[in-house]
């Protein structure tokens, strides 16, 4: 394939063939060799041949194979010439990370770690086949979750105003529990307030290094103080959402699939029923998934108030990085697929909150299990570069099995506790299978967002304690 | 060989055979659930029997697995025999297994069925699911 670099940190495939228009890789030549091991490149390919996609098709520099579109996916369809693919969201509908800052520094926490780690295993479920800490919901009061979001939450004593002002849309989409399946209530209505498993996690951290001391305060981090950070989406009924409509949209365009280079980049076309049904029942997911991350945050401020007798715990910021959103950008109304991730909007922007206006929003990179995780802050280019969007983590190189055959979980446990982080799973294989060696160097992916002027780190976070789905 | 696990980067791919489509469908169930379990330890104590009607190949056996994902999920079934019965492209299916119990090893959570690199043809089929 022909890839011509730009920049340092900037790769083109030329528009050929049925592209519409150029595709962009955001790399260096160290991250470059990674991605090119697998069909990413293929797939942002693949991606650019959408109808009225805008400007170009992108790939952020932790892109990995995925389905249709490429994990680290972007892509602007227009609202009235092009379309929405659920191929581009993900079927973990509104995966996201959510930090939290506590008013604990490391002294207070380092004795207790071991307890306070086993106090949130217990209260938030985590791994396969687990049901969440709400317990079965009704029907109609699942319906209000995913009408409501985080507002739900709110109303029902598990957030506070301020969560909600620093979440991304406030934690609630415009959406249509109605337009949501059965087979998708079915297998959302006991999962409110759990991780899930595979690479979602709940961690404790400490505030390492200040990279940008007047961002960091902004965003109220210090060094020493202790982060608690979220990463999950909608489980099972965001699943099923997203195979709904990826079948719904084959049925209602047969003639499409043929059309398509890949099965799986199937799209209702902008205007169509099935384009705003859809947009409303991947907006209940969403809203299902912010009102989980909020239940576990409830859960986590219960488990800090039983272990260290305060549950003073604020939040930074909620954001998802596996959603499509209709955004404005150079005057133009589109249909904005983040897969992967991540917005990161620059100072004074509309979409940043307000407490946030005069810094920029924050962006939560989390690393893999053991290394560290970046906050980062959106740059003005980053409009202009990747729609106001980047990385949403280190991204895989290896497979699940090949990690397993690599990594003994004890081992990986032994060397992760020599680093003094405790951690906690139902299974031994998910310990291996996560091991920071089956992943790409957070830091190298944080530094090629910062070259290529898309987003400028502000802090890290050293893990402490780690709960593993 | 029923079935076989292939690499993959970030999920699970496998393909599975059978001399006719019946059981080409029937060792993907298999092997469906084998990445969820150990499915000799699960006993055949409930049936379920559903029908599907897709429009080709590869829809039919993307229904299939996902209404077996659904029964896993929703209702905490595990399933470890299968019969499949299929005509031109809708299906007919019985599945024998129990409901999940402590003693059962749970060793992925299934996210979806997915099209990627889906391969459906005489004496074999290749699904990957994202996990």
């Amino acid at each position: 394939m022909k890839l011509e670099k730009v920049t340092d940190y900037k790769w083109m495939i030329p528009k050929s063939g049925g592209m519409k228009v150029p595709a962009y890789l955001f790399a260096s030549e160290k991250l470059l060799e990674l991605i090119k091991q697998d069909k990413t490149l293929d797939q942002i390919k693949n991606v650019a041949h959408l109808p009225g996609i805008y400007k170009h098709a992108l790939c952020m520099p932790d892109g990995h194979q995925g389905y249709g579109f490429p994990i680290g996916g972007v892509a602007a369809l227009d609202y009235h010439e092009g379309g929405i693919s659920p191929g581009g969201i993900g079927y973990d509908i509104n995966c996201g990370v959510r930090l939290m800052r506590t008013s604990f520094t490391y002294e207070d926490v380092k004795g207790k770690m071991k307890e306070l780690i086993s106090e949130l295993f217990n209260n938030v479920p985590s791994g396969v086949g687990v049901d969440g800490v709400i317990g079965k919901l009704s029907k109609a009061e699942l319906k209000k979750v995913l009408n409501n979001g985080s507002k739900w939450a709110l109303k029902n004593g598990y957030a506070t105003e301020d969560d909600l002002n620093n979440t991304e849309d406030n934690g609630r989409l415009d959406a249509d529990a109605e337009l949501v399946s059965q087979k998708a209530i079915s297998r959302g209505r006991s999962q409110l307030g759990s991780l899930g498993a595979g690479n979602h996690f709940l961690e404790v951290q400490r505030v390492g290094e200040v990279l940008d001391e007047p961002t960091a305060k902004a965003f109220g981090l210090k060094k020493d103080h202790i982060t608690v950070m979220i990463h999950c989406g909608s489980r099972g009924l965001g699943h099923q959402v997203c195979s709904d409509y990826v079948r719904l949209m084959e049925q209602s365009n047969p003639g499409l699939v043929k059309s398509l280079p890949d099965r799986e980049l199937v799209y209702a076309p902008a205007g169509s029923k099935v384009a705003d049904n859809y947009l409303k029942a991947m907006s209940a997911a969403a809203n299902f998934a912010w009102c989980n991350r909020q239940v576990i945050a409830h859960y986590v401020r219960k488990s800090f108030k039983k272990v260290l007798g305060s549950d003073n715990i604020k939040q930074v910021y909620d954001l998802c990085h596996n959603i499509c959103k209709v955004e404005e950008h150079d005057g133009k109304k589109l249909y904005l697929h983040r897969k992967g991730a991540t917005r990161c909007m620059p100072k004074g922007h509309r979409l940043v909150p307000d407490n946030y206006k005069s810094v920029g929003q924050p962006v939560l990179i989390p690393g893999t299990m053991g290394t560290v995780s970046y906050v980062l802050v959106g740059l003005e280019s980053s409009l202009k570069e990747s729609f106001g969007s980047t990385a949403h983590g280190a991204g895989r190189v290896m497979s699940r099995t090949k990690a397993k055959k690599q990594w003994r979980a004890e081992k990986v446990k032994e060397k992760l506790s020599g680093k003094g982080i405790v951690i906690k799973s139902k299974s031994y294989k998910g310990i291996s299978e996560e091991a920071p060696g089956a992943y790409k160097d957070v830091d190298e992916v944080v530094r090629v967002s910062q070259k290529a002027g898309i987003a400028k780190p502000v802090a890290k976070l050293k893990p402490l304690g780690v709960i593993k789905g | 060989m029923k079935f076989k696990f292939l690499e993959h980067t970030a999920d699970i791919k496998f393909r599975a055979y059978g001399s006719n489509i019946n059981e080409v469908f029937e060792n993907a169930a298999m092997a469906f659930f084998e990445a969820i379990t150990d499915t000799k330890k699960v006993k055949l104590k409930v049936k379920k029997e559903f029908s599907l009607e897709a429009q080709d190949k590869k829809s039919l056996l993307y229904d299939f697995l996902e209404e077996l994902l659904v029964l896993h999920e929703a209702n905490n079934y595990l399933f470890s025999k299968f019969k499949v019965e299929i005509s031109n492209h809708s299906l007919k299916a019985e599945v024998w297994g129990e409901k999940i119990k402590d003693s059962h090893e749970l060793r992925n959570l299934v996210k979806a069925v997915t099209y990627h690199d889906m391969i459906v043809k005489e004496g074999m089929a290749q699904v990957v699911l994202d996990i």
